[in-house]
């Protein structure tokens, strides 16, 4: 009975005390559901347990970076947040985020996808729910009019192949510009959607092996093959230069759409069964697509690390997963996770992007140069696109790119 | 109550009016101080240094490093490749064959740091000018360019529309209303909405000219053409801002005494002569306020130019301000960014002091 009551009084104590806070930043996307979606979570998180609770607070998604690196100078960075992953390894450099290992469960971290884990020199340092993929879009009935063969995951268009339809298409005058590639957006746009076309040409935005390397890489002989193929997209009049819209492919003027795989649910809904979904072209060196979306950190000035480790073990359980997944039509980033959708099962209609994502991702180079190299390879792109000399943009990419690396002392690697 | 009575006394009581001038101004002194002057000689100290805005590595002096790689130009004059005969190599178009000029600019420190701004050939010789920071100079040159299109558009179309409306017309309030509209609509709404106006194949402008013209003027790739683009943007800033100077050009307009016009039609003058010897006189002080602050606000441009080109086509609607939010905020490097805007603020400073002048001296004749 002594016993008993005592037990009683230690819960209630516990229970009367009151929970840590812990904040979080979360960017707040036009996509309503997935904003929904999150704070559902955290409310399950607050609710099934007692020791933490996780106040969110949204900020704007346009001025979202900026916002964190000004909250970071003045030391006020939240408990957790999330981030677009290629900032990962700069935050990291600078010192704001702590290594997950150790704190969130290793179970957990073996389960993801490898896109699904941002690093910075062999630590993890986030971790992501979600993931997207490039995929070419289209209709089945432009193909089969112009007789072009739908390509497949096991057998993708080459770059020949490609060059092919895009001709027929714009010799069949139906089209003024036959591909949409969604020039006119910007930012980080041009990195995750062109760069995949540059490492399946061979070539990168930096060597990997040191992370400090450029010349010979992104102006060596495929990079500047690459450089030439894309120039030719626009001055053959395969893509506008300056598209006033993103809304091409679905309003019928564009026969083919290069985006990622975002777009899906608008297109089923426009076209339905006549939507073709194609992996991207194989230009010699394989298939590539970007990796890496939203991820979630821990902070440095984080005053409960393992609150906020209990927070991400609890957001990336199959089920919670899942439900982001439903939601948002993102691609699940954990197996047991994707079995648990409509649309990413086994056998699963979208089944497909997952597979791609899990087969042909390849991160942006996990380095903290890469917001210089974002943003002096879009530039760089932009020039090309325009008309500018391949090897000349490309060599002052790489001029810009070193010049900043040895400013900074390498980032970190010697 | 006593203070109402004292803000009555008669004017000629200058001391309490100049403590109250004092106390009314310090907010307004403070937030100037708080927001302009501090945060400026905080630029001007980090531009000596090489502060980013995220990184673990101590931030040192590094002297003039950043006014160096901003505004350092030199020049080189190369020979053509020759073979061993000693005769000029020429490929098939029969150019003359110059050696790559990175190469050669890389295998010298001391000039590595140099990238081509342009060249032009003479004779057997190419004319080399190299910069630090090419982009920076075509920035500048192309921030220039905009100022001196635009001010002289912006102000005319200005007064123009001032003149328009400055009558006592039924629904007149309408069209002052319609003249105004565009300022009062976000700038990133119009940039993105003449961006659908310019475009080349589907844009409205386009489409006018060709229908007007009886198809002789070809579509002209508004945005897309180097040449182009900053005409276009040009046009599209001075329609989008010229509501703000119509209307401090119509208060000018009606502080212009009735007498005067109504004198001068006794006298026989014509509307021409009118306009020429009474409003612009009249207006005079409204013109130098209105091209002062025109050309102020005019070297700022970055918002259509980050919505409508990102600085191209090749560089050719690149602003100051763009290159330095690209550099400072976008690559991180803010002491770099810093320099920029000291270099920037001098430079208006300048303008502004000349622009200045110049109206006085005017005044004086």
């Amino acid at each position: 009975m002594t016993t008993l009551s005592f037990a009683t009084i230690g819960t209630s104590a516990q229970a009367a005390a009151e929970p840590a806070r812990l904040k979080l930043w979360r960017h707040e996307t036009a996509n309503i559901a997935e904003i929904d979606v999150s704070k559902a979570a955290v409310e399950r998180f607050n609710q099934s347990q007692q020791r933490w609770k996780i106040e969110v607070e949204m900020i704007p998604e346009g001025s979202y970076t900026e916002t964190v690196t000004a909250a970071a100078l003045a030391n006020d960075l939240p408990c957790v947040l999330d981030m677009d992953q290629p900032v990962v390894p700069n935050f990291a450099w600078s010192g704001y985020l702590r290594p997950l290992k150790g704190l969130v469960s290793q179970e957990v971290l073996d389960s993801l996808i490898e896109s699904a884990k941002g690093t910075y020199k062999d630590d993890i340092y986030s971790v992501g729910q979600f993931e997207v993929a490039l995929a070419l879009f289209s209709r089945h009935s432009i193909l089969k009019e112009h007789g072009i063969r739908i390509a497949t995951t096991e057998q993708p268009w080459t770059k020949e192949e490609f060059l092919q339809a895009l001709a027929t298409l714009k010799a069949s005058g139906k089209f003024a510009y036959p591909l949409d590639m969604r020039t006119g957006w910007k930012g980080e746009w041009y990195s995750y959607g062109y760069a995949p076309m540059l490492q399946s040409f061979g070539a990168d935005q930096i060597d990997r092996s040191d992370y400090r390397t450029v010349e010979g890489v992104l102006n060596g002989k495929q990079a500047i093959a690459w450089g030439e193929f894309f120039q030719n997209l626009f001055a053959e009049g395969y893509v506008d230069r300056n598209p006033s819209d993103d809304k091409a492919f679905s309003q019928g003027r564009a026969a083919l759409d290069y985006v990622g795989s975002w777009e899906m649910a608008n297109h089923v809904t426009s076209f339905g069964d006549d939507l073709a979904v194609m992996p991207v072209p194989d230009f010699g060196s394989g298939p590539v697509v970007g990796g890496g979306s939203w991820h979630w950190g821990i902070t440095q000035s984080c005053a409960h690390p393992e609150g906020a480790a209990a927070f991400l073990d609890y957001i990336l359980q199959p089920n919670e997963i899942a439900a982001m997944s439903e939601a948002t039509g993102m691609i699940p980033s954990t197996p047991a996770a994707a079995e648990l959708t409509e649309h990413y099962r086994t056998g699963g209609d979208w089944r497909f992007f997952y597979d791609y994502s899990a087969a042909y991702a390849k991160l942006r180079p996990a380095t903290p140069a890469y917001p210089i190299i974002s943003s002096t390879f879009e530039t760089m792109l932009r020039n090309i696109k325009d008309g500018a000399d391949v090897l000349d943009s490309l060599d002052q990419a790489v001029d810009t790119i070193e010049r900043n690396i040895s400013d900074n002392k390498g980032y970190g690697f010697n | 109550m006593a203070s109402v009575l004292a803000a009555r006394q008669p004017e000629n009581d200058e001391k309490p009016r100049r403590r109250y001038v004092f106390l009314m101004s310090t907010p307004a002194l403070l937030g100037l101080f708080m927001f302009l002057v501090v945060p400026f000689f905080m630029a001007v100290a980090m531009s000596f240094t090489d502060q980013r805005l995220l990184s673990p590595n101590e931030t040192s002096w590094v002297g003039l490093r950043n006014y160096d790689r901003l505004l350092n130009v030199s020049g080189l004059v190369q020979e053509p490749v020759r073979d061993e005969a000693g005769q000029v190599v020429r490929d098939e178009d029969g150019q003359i064959d110059y050696p790559r000029l990175r190469t050669l600019l890389r295998s010298d420190p001391a000039m590595a740091d140099y990238k081509l701004f342009t060249s032009w050939d003479l004779g057997e010789k190419r004319y080399i000018v190299l910069a630090k920071d090419p982009h920076f100079i075509q920035s500048f040159i192309n921030t220039l360019l905009f100022v001196l299109l635009v001010v002289p558009l912006q102000c005319g179309l200005a007064l123009a529309l001032a003149l328009l409306i400055n009558r006592q017309l039924r629904g007149i309030f309408l069209f002052r209303t319609v003249f105004f509209s565009p300022v009062v609509t976000s700038i990133v709404v119009v940039s993105i909405v003449w961006s659908f106006l310019y475009h080349k194949d589907l844009g409205l402008f386009n489409h006018y000219l060709q229908a007007m013209s009886f198809g002789l003027i070809g579509p002209i790739d508004w945005l897309g053409d180097p040449d182009w683009a900053m005409p276009s943007i040009v046009i599209m800033s001075a329609w989008q801002a010229a509501g703000v100077q119509m209307l401090i050009f119509l208060a000018g307009l009606q502080g212009i005494s009735q007498d005067l016009y109504e004198a001068a039609d006794l006298d026989g003058a014509g509307a021409w002569s009118k306009f020429w010897h009474i409003t612009l006189p009249g207006l005079r002080n409204t013109v130098v306020f209105v091209v002062i602050s025109t050309t102020i606000q005019a070297f700022g441009l970055f918002t259509q130019v980050d919505v409508m080109t990102q600085g191209g086509p090749q560089g050719s609607t690149s602003t100051v301000m763009y290159h330095a939010v690209t550099k400072g905020f976008r690559e991180q490097d803010i002491a770099y960014g810093s320099a920029i805007s000291v270099i920037f603020f001098l430079v208006i400073l300048g303008i502004a002091l000349f622009q200045k002048r110049l109206f006085d001296s005017k005044g004086d004749k």
